[in-house]
């Protein structure tokens, strides 16, 4: 518990070790969150998703800086960056290479940066993600952003974990953009067009548009000025109307953009605080959390019961037609049943 | 320590048992173990510090590290040493690889070695590499670097060496 108890006193190291124990899934990591998880609550989570190259870690780079120099109150705010990458499923190693945008941020006592790899989960985050996240607000971070791994369009467990979640789009990546955009409208609650700098920007920003023209129609969606769509559902709240994701422009080079995209990730926080939103969030976030925690025990108490060689054997009979898949499954439940209790490790 | 190991690689069992079966499927093999290469996830931290632009050497062990299972996290061009402990903290890692081929490594090395151990990170291994000169490398080694490494090196060696280092290290 010692190493909690330190990090609640603000030790670095003890952060950077207990999240180490909560990325492996320890028992010592396993009772440091339950020991912190009243302290956590607090901190506005931001993700941010986007193929890979749009530009995530460079704008993660600009927006902690930005979040550093925009005072909340009198107090500053603490920033932690969880940047997350694919581990390689046949060799389980992982080259982590978001740091190297985020170099700015180095020498600030204030931010706090960790690399993931993601061990072979498939939604954009590590299994261990929102443990960790816990983590670091329970420590005390003010503002979380976490980077995705950024392939497919499969990253709804972003949406699921953030209370905002950006999703990033650059041009001259290749304009399949149909194909990329299916889905992100379910979980974006800000469109960047980063690289706004290069040829090909305003046809990016033009079909994300287009795209939320289709998908609020009747909401009075004004097309122009991104961040205003924001700002009026958030000035106008009484009527609780939905947010439209707002389309902003960055060139997370020179920092241009940065500033009113920083402000409209705190717009859309107080957006959501004012309409019950985040507690909605909140809810459905642990609500997910418990049931893939749940997921994980059983699992865990099922294959503790089974042995390689039955699960081989009904493999083979799989293999060979002899029974159909169901009927492998209703097998190796049997197994998994019958000795589970015993050595049950969860 | 070692019933951390066992955790690990129980935990980690349970998604590669899925990988697992898919490849033997379709490899027509029916082995749990082929592919499974069960071991604490070894983070290394790999930092080019000083201004010379030589990168090559840094990213080729780079990623013979990930290529043997580790969690290598790349810092890139142009760090100093305090950027680097601070990564190195921040990253809870265990070990750090410096490349250097400026000809900076007696000023860059002890740094680096001495704010890891004013950060409470006495235990991360130092490993180097580049253009040292043999006559460099006893006040290295005498610094705490655990090996030097020049032109040439098969990457396999470091990525053994570093392996067996921090394997030694935490089973101990
Ligand atoms: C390719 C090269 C370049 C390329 C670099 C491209 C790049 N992005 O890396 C370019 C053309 C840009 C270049 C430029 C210069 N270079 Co040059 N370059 C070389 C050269 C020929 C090969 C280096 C290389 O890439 N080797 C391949 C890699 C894989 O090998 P490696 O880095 O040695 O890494 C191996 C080991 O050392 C070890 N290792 C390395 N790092 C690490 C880290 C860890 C943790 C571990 C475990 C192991 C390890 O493992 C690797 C695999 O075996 C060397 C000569 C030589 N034979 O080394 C000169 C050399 C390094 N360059 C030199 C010089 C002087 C320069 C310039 C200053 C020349 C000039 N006057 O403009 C510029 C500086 C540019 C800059 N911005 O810094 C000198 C350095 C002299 C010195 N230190 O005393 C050298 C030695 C040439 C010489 N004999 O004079 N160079
Ligand atoms: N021209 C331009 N390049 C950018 C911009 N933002 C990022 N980049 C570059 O795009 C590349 C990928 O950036 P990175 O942040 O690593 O993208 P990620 O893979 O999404 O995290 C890098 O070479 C960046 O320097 C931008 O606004 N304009
Ligand atoms: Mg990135």
């Amino acid at each position: 518990m010692h190493l909690a108890e330190a990090v609640l006193s603000g030790n670095r190291l003890a952060l950077a070790r207990l999240l180490t124990q909560v990325e492996n899934g320890t028992p010592e990591g396993v009772a440091a969150l339950d020991f912190l998880f009243p302290f956590t609550g607090k901190a506005h989570l931001i993700g941010i998703t986007g193929a890979p190259g749009t530009g995530k870690s460079s704008l993660v780079n600009q927006l902690a800086r930005a979040f550093r120099h925009l005072k909340n109150g009198a107090s500053e705010r603490r920033v932690a960056v969880v940047a997350v990458d694919p581990s390689s499923p046949f060799t389980g190693g992982a080259l982590l290479g978001d740091r190297v945008r985020m170099r700015d941020l180095a020498g600030d006592a204030g931010v706090f940066i960790r690399s993931m790899a993601s061990r072979g989960a498939l939604g954009g985050l590590a299994r261990a993600t929102a443990s960790v996240v816990q983590v670091l607000d329970a420590a005390g971070y003010d503002v979380i952003m976490v980077e995705t791994v950024g392939v497919g369009q499969s990253e709804v467990d972003i949406a699921r974990l953030a209370y905002t979640t950006l999703v990033v789009e650059a041009p001259g990546l290749g304009d399949d953009i149909q194909a990329s955009k299916a889905g992100i409208l379910e979980i974006a609650d800000i469109l960047v067009v980063n690289k706004a700098d290069q040829a090909g920007a305003d046809n990016t920003e033009r079909s994300l548009r287009a795209m939320l023209e289709m998908a609020y129609p009747s909401k009075g969606y004004r097309g122009h000025h991104g961040v205003r769509s924001g700002e009026e559902a958030a000035a106008d709240m009484s009527q609780m109307p939905a947010w439209v994701p707002p389309v902003m422009r960055t060139v997370a080079l020179d920092a241009s953009g940065i500033e009113e995209l920083a402000q409209a990730i705190l717009q859309h926080g107080e957006y959501l605080r004012a309409t019950g939103e985040w507690q909605r969030r909140e809810y459905v976030r642990l609500k997910n959390e418990l049931d893939d925690l749940l997921r994980a025990a059983l699992m865990a108490r099922w294959q503790s019961g089974v042995r390689d060689d039955d699960y081989r054997s009904v493999l083979e009979q799989l293999c060979a037609r002899q029974i159909s898949p169901y009927q492998a499954v209703a097998r190796l439940l049997e197994f998994g049943i019958q000795a589970g209790g015993a050595n049950d490790k969860l | 320590m070692t019933y951390i190991l066992i955790l690990i690689t129980n935990f980690h069992s349970k998604y590669l048992f899925y990988m697992d079966v898919r490849y033997n499927v379709l490899q027509k093999r029916f082995s749990k173990t082929e592919l499974y290469m069960p071991e604490k996830k070894i983070r290394v931290l790999i930092a080019k510090p000083g201004l010379d632009g030589h990168d090559r050497g840094a990213k080729v062990v780079a990623r013979a590290l990930r290529d043997a299972g580790m969690e290598v996290i790349y810092t890139g061009l142009r760090q100093t040493p305090e950027m680097i402990a601070e990564a190195a903290l921040q990253e809870d890692v265990d070990a750090v690889g410096l490349s250097i081929l400026s000809g900076a490594h007696m000023a860059l090395v002890p740094r680096v070695i001495e704010l890891l151990k004013a950060n409470g990170q006495e235990n991360v291994m130092v490993f180097v590499g580049g253009i040292i000169p043999e006559t460099d490398v006893p006040p290295l080694i005498e610094a705490g670097v655990k090996a030097v490494y020049g032109p040439g090196t098969p990457t396999s060696r470091c990525v053994e060496d570093i392996q067996k280092a921090v394997l030694g290290e935490v089973v101990a």
